[in-house]
């Protein structure tokens, strides 16, 4: 299907923003929402231009209050919209844990499906580009330990747009979590029109034989250039793009182990109960037996994210550091 | 409600100052002090050689007049990141300073004889813990007032509402200050709530509310003397609304382009809090060109110097980002620190 269509080159910001459109234009009942969304169209452009084109009751500014956002929306989907909400950035999703601990993922199981969140949670996340204290923070794996929501983190612009798509026409609550780095350091082909891509599915991007490498988001390009360069002293990585977390497709990452024997995961958020854990924890259960070395995580340090300083790249897993857990699990 | 006010656009007195010939001399070169940061700033942060750099330029008054009035040693100071002009006056040495903006961790702590908590970036968190603060304060029986700082825009989030009444149950000695400038990034004030008047909002915690011209220092100044004093004496927090304008982008990377029009920025810079202590300083005969001359020269050669000072301790130190997690370094950051060492993980 998607390849027969005419596809252009955009970075994944625009791939966000196409997505918001169509959603918008296709199901009147989507509205979207947050600090600084409307009128400027996004801090990072997010939704330029919509506003303009849907009218401020569609695409609206809200007061600067994340629980606010977060409790106001789970009310807007419960009455019938479907609201996609923005959180500025992922760091300040905190102010709204409340509601999304409490209420986000739980109204469906407690009112026995009579009232459902159809939401969908827009945060940027994660480093790279020098950004202020808390801003580049990755708080997934906090978000996937809340029960009845679905996490979602797109590594490229194609899958972003088919993604975001699929988030909003999901029934239950879903976070979209977006990399800062890759908003706009990476373009590629992404199809023309609606289309969807499957929640819940991972992708092998590279096929390799040696060791799996498993990351998702901004990792994914960490790791296929970490796969490059062991290509070229003949080592074949295979890299998966894990793209939903929750709901985790186990069985692609133990068909890969299963394959390589060797597992390396990779992810930017601090170590300890990082959702890293948990995909070793999966493999532990599932890929044991095929097994020929300790899985070995490549993680942000247990410390908070370092601002803008020299010193980012020494905590955010790069390809050196990927490299280097690879011939720890090739020479156990 | 009326605006509390003692100098008009161009500095000319309202009506009596309550402030000496010191004072008002001092406080002109506290904001021209604050001024010279700012400006001084930009250029390093458009040299690479600072990081996001939120400018407070036009809103000097509204956080110089608040920091006049508190002891470094004795009060607190919780700032946002916008108001730097705050620190500078409250005694943070402008070498930290730089260092904090540039986001290396040598600046990042006060020095021991400087009550202020790094600034906050999280909107709003500092709220309650600043009555925390105050109220630790009155504890322990000593003689301190804690100031915190939000914008606009922060009073919309639940930590102002809970800290305000956390401050006011429990008569924190507190000054907690709002600078209306005007807009939260691209939303402007009328937007973010329906009350005309922020100070209004006192009401609604059983405390005083003030409404002052925050680019009148003199007007500010006294404001925050008598809220100081209040709270030294017992009776609890004040809620002061400092009104001014953001003339300069939300931060360095911002283009207000995509959200307003620059005429109403260009009427507020005719209301410079700057401009007008100096027209008052004038008006009473207390300046001339030659001190202005000096000041300046004065100014940037300290700032000259703080660069310089700052500039030696900026060699990244990669480990740094696991030192001062823990009280005593734990097994997992030890591992870290080795590896970003040099060592081995
Ligand atoms: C909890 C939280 N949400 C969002 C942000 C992003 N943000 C940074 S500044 C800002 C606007 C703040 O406006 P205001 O409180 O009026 O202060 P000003 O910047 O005008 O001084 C926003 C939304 C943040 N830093 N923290």
């Amino acid at each position: 299907m998607i390849a027969e269509r005419g596809t252009r080159i955009i970075n994944l910001v625009q791939a966000v923003n196409e997505a918001l459109d169509l959603a918008l234009e296709r199901d009147p009942r989507v509205v979207l929402f947050g600090e600084d969304v409307g009128k400027m169209g996004g801090v990072f452009r997010a939704s330029d231009g919509l506003q303009p084109k849907y009218g401020d009751k569609r695409v609206f500014d809200t007061p600067l209050a994340e629980s606010g956002i977060v409790g106001f929306a789970i009310g807007m989907a419960m009455a019938g919209l479907r609201p996609v909400a923005e959180i500025q950035f992922a760091g300040f999703l905190y102010p709204a844990l409340d509601q999304i601990l409490s209420h986000l993922g739980r109204m469906r199981h407690r009112t026995r499906g009579r009232f459902t969140i159809p939401l969908v949670i827009r945060a940027p996340y994660g480093g790279g580009v020098k950004t202020p204290e808390q801003h580049a923070d990755s708080p997934e794996a906090i978000l996937c330990h809340v029960p009845g929501v679905k996490v979602i983190i797109p590594s490229s612009p194609e899958r972003a747009k088919g993604l975001l798509l699929s988030a909003i026409e999901d029934p239950d609550p879903v976070f979209f979590l977006e990399a800062i780095k890759l908003y706009r350091g990476v373009k590629a082909e992404v199809p023309e029109g609606y289309y969807t891509l499957p929640i819940g599915k991972a992708r092998v991007v590279r096929e390799g034989s040696a060791a799996t490498l498993i990351a998702y988001g901004g990792m994914v390009e960490v790791c296929q250039k970490a796969a490059e360069v062991a290509a070229r002293e003949g080592v074949e990585l295979e890299v998966i793009d894990v793209e939903t977390l929750v709901p985790l497709d186990t069985p692609t990452l133990v068909e890969s182990v299963a394959k390589t024997g060797r597992a390396v995961v990779v992810y930017e958020a601090m170590r300890t109960g990082g959702f890293g854990a948990e995909i070793a924890a999966r493999l532990a259960e599932e890929a044991l037996d095929y097994l020929e070395a300790p899985i070995v995580r490549v993680a942000g340090w247990d410390a908070p994210y370092p601002p803008f300083s020299a010193v980012e790249n020494f905590y955010r897993p790069d390809a050196k550091r990927v490299l280097e857990a690879v011939r720890q699990v090739l020479t156990h | 409600m009326d605006t509390v006010r003692y100098l008009d656009d161009d500095g000319k007195p309202l009506r009596d100052i309550p402030l000496s010939e010191e004072e008002l001399l001092a406080g002109y070169r506290a904001l021209r002090r604050a001024r010279h940061f700012d400006e001084r700033a930009l250029v390093l942060q458009r040299q690479g050689r600072l990081g996001v750099y939120p400018p407070f330029r036009g809103q000097e008054a509204a956080q110089v007049g608040v920091a006049l009035c508190l002891e470094p040693s004795r009060d607190w100071l919780l700032p946002s990141y916008r108001e730097t002009a705050a620190a500078i006056t409250f005694g943070m040495p402008l070498s930290k300073l730089i260092l904090s903006w540039r986001a290396d961790p040598a600046g990042w702590g006060a020095p021991p004889e400087v009550n202020m908590v790094q600034f906050y970036i999280p909107i709003a968190t500092q709220v309650p813990q600043a009555a925390g603060v105050a109220h630790a304060l009155r504890l322990q029986g000593k003689d301190a007032v804690a100031a915190v700082f939000i914008g606009d825009g922060g009073t919309s989030e639940g930590d102002f509402h809970e800290g305000l009444n956390f401050a006011s149950v429990f008569d924190a000695p507190l000054l907690v200050v709002v600078q209306n400038n005007g807009w939260a990034i691209s939303v402007p004030t009328q937007k973010q709530m329906k009350v005309q008047r922020i100070a209004l909002k006192a009401q609604g915690y059983g405390i005083p509310g003030v409404t002052v011209d925050g680019n009148d220092l003199v007007a500010v100044w006294t404001v925050a003397r008598k809220a100081a004093a209040r709270a030294r004496a017992g009776e609890g927090p004040t809620l002061i609304e400092a009104l001014t304008y953001r003339v300069a982008p939300h931060t360095s990377s911002d283009d207000p382009g995509r959200y307003r029009t620059e005429d109403e920025a260009e009427a507020w810079k005719k209301r410079d809090p700057i401009d007008r202590m100096r027209g008052c300083l004038l008006h009473l005969g207390l300046w001339d060109e030659e001190k202005e001359r000096a000041l300046s020269e004065e100014l940037e050669a300290e700032f000259v110097a703080a660069v310089e000072e700052a500039d030696k301790a900026s060699e990244p130190r990669p480990w740094e980002i696991v030192e001062q997690v823990y009280a005593e370094m734990q097994p997992d950051q030890q591992a870290a620190w080795n590896y970003l060492h040099g060592g081995e993980a």
